[in-house]
């Protein structure tokens, strides 16, 4: 369920983040860009997540007269996301984002362990062992062999009756 | 004073450690828990339980203790999704709620009667109060494979502690699919909780729940568990350690 919470939580993170940035005329993802303005110009202010870029996976991108992307799919950088890997790949058509792909995202095989670790029940395990120390009291299932006994015992009296 | 009968399909001990104690006081515990037998055994033929479940007595005509049992079932019920249901094909069985209730008001019979220093034990489930010779009382789980063995002892004060299990099933039993998997089967489960009425009715509604049990456990504040499997192996809550003597 938390992981689920999570991967959607950065689903819709890159989602607004494509989106703002679709209009805030920053070609981060698309390297050698032609259009707008410089993409290292923004690596202030993006976050990690597409401050790398990635290669362009697709050779000869067309550029689109009018658009700020070149047509084409991106895989971006691995890039950690704290309780986890994020990398995602970024298909251009028509110079917009048609698709974004998620290649990695925090799952029970890596880091994602540690906060569910964190979340979840504290149980620890070990293997029972017999103790010497004697007891005042001792807790345990009723014994069906015990409620057997009593149970004899007690049609025992009704028959004596 | 320390008494022993066997009531109720089980043996149920008392004893209180407090100089000023009777023999009636005890004695009034153990008549307590014959009337609540009479009222609520599914197998004697005139007990109140008996005669709602063949339909002979409407709801208006039920004794407080029933309709608090019932009450107390039906809390449970919502308090553990479902897990704990007296109802099974339309017979209402609340042995599963009325055993630690029995107790814990047992107890508190005690306690008005001047007694500090005590344990109520039925069929392994247990209230203790005060201590003992200036100690805690020192409680054994028993081994659910050996039931001459002890396999965790714990030191605890004003408590309840209830065990639910199965002490014939053991690490003989493998699924036929499975062979070289031992059974993953819970086959007891020891809970530490405020009052023995509270650890006794999660200790049978978490045991329902299988494996997930001591899960439910380990969420529910002021509770702690010690849940045996069928490969002889424990797992317990948090905070289960500070009462491992």
């Amino acid at each position: 369920m938390k992981k689920t919470i999570v991967s959607l939580v950065i689903i819709g993170t890159f989602i607004i983040y494509s989106i703002i940035h679709a209009h805030s005329g920053l070609a981060v993802v698309v390297p050698n860009t032609s259009v707008g303005s410089r993409s290292s110009s923004s690596s202030g202010t993006t976050p990690s997540s597409t401050e790398t870029p990635g290669a362009p996976v697709t050779p000869n991108a067309i550029a689109t007269p009018g658009s700020r992307y070149k047509d084409g799919s991106y895989t971006g950088s691995v890039d950690d996301a704290q309780w986890g890997f994020v990398q995602v790949k970024a298909v251009i058509t028509n110079g917009k984002i048609t698709n974004v792909q998620f290649l990695q995202y925090p799952n029970d095989r890596n880091r994602s362990i540690d906060i569910n670790s964190y979340a979840d029940p504290q149980l620890s395990s070990e293997a029972i062992q017999a103790q010497s120390a004697n007891v005042d009291i001792v807790t345990g299932a009723t014994d069906s062999s015990e409620a057997f006994i009593q149970s004899l015992s007690d049609a025992l009296s009704q028959a004596r009756a | 004073m320390k008494q022993l009968q066997l009531l109720m399909g089980m043996p149920i001990t008392v004893e209180v450690v407090d100089p000023s104690v009777t023999e009636a006081d005890i004695e009034k515990v153990f008549a307590y828990f014959r009337a609540v037998d009479d009222i609520f055994s599914t197998y004697k033929k005139h007990s109140e339980i008996s005669k709602i479940n063949r339909g002979e007595l409407c709801a208006e005509e039920y004794s407080d203790e029933m309709k608090t049992i019932l009450a107390l079932s039906e809390q449970t019920k919502q308090e553990t999704q479902g897990y704990f249901d007296i109802q099974h094909n339309g017979i209402a069985d609340p042995s599963g709620i009325v055993k630690g209730w029995a107790i814990f008001q047992a107890a508190t019979m005690l306690k008005k009667a001047g007694c500090t220093n005590f344990y109520i034990d039925a069929g392994g489930d247990i209230q203790v109060s005060g201590k003992k010779d200036g100690n805690p009382w020192r409680i054994g789980i028993r081994n659910p494979f050996n039931r001459k063995e002890i396999v965790k002892v714990l030191a605890v004060m004003d408590k309840g502690i209830a065990t639910s299990g199965t002490a014939i099933r053991g690490q003989h039993i493998y699924d036929p699919h499975l062979l070289h998997t031992p059974l993953q089967d819970i086959v007891s489960l020891t809970i530490i909780g405020p009052n023995v009425y509270e650890a006794d009715r999660f200790a049978t509604a978490s045991f329902a729940m299988g494996k997930r049990g001591i899960n439910f456990i380990e969420q529910l504040p002021g509770f702690e568990g010690y849940m045996i499997d069928a490969s002889a192996r424990a797992t317990f809550t948090s905070g289960f350690e500070r009462y491992v003597l």
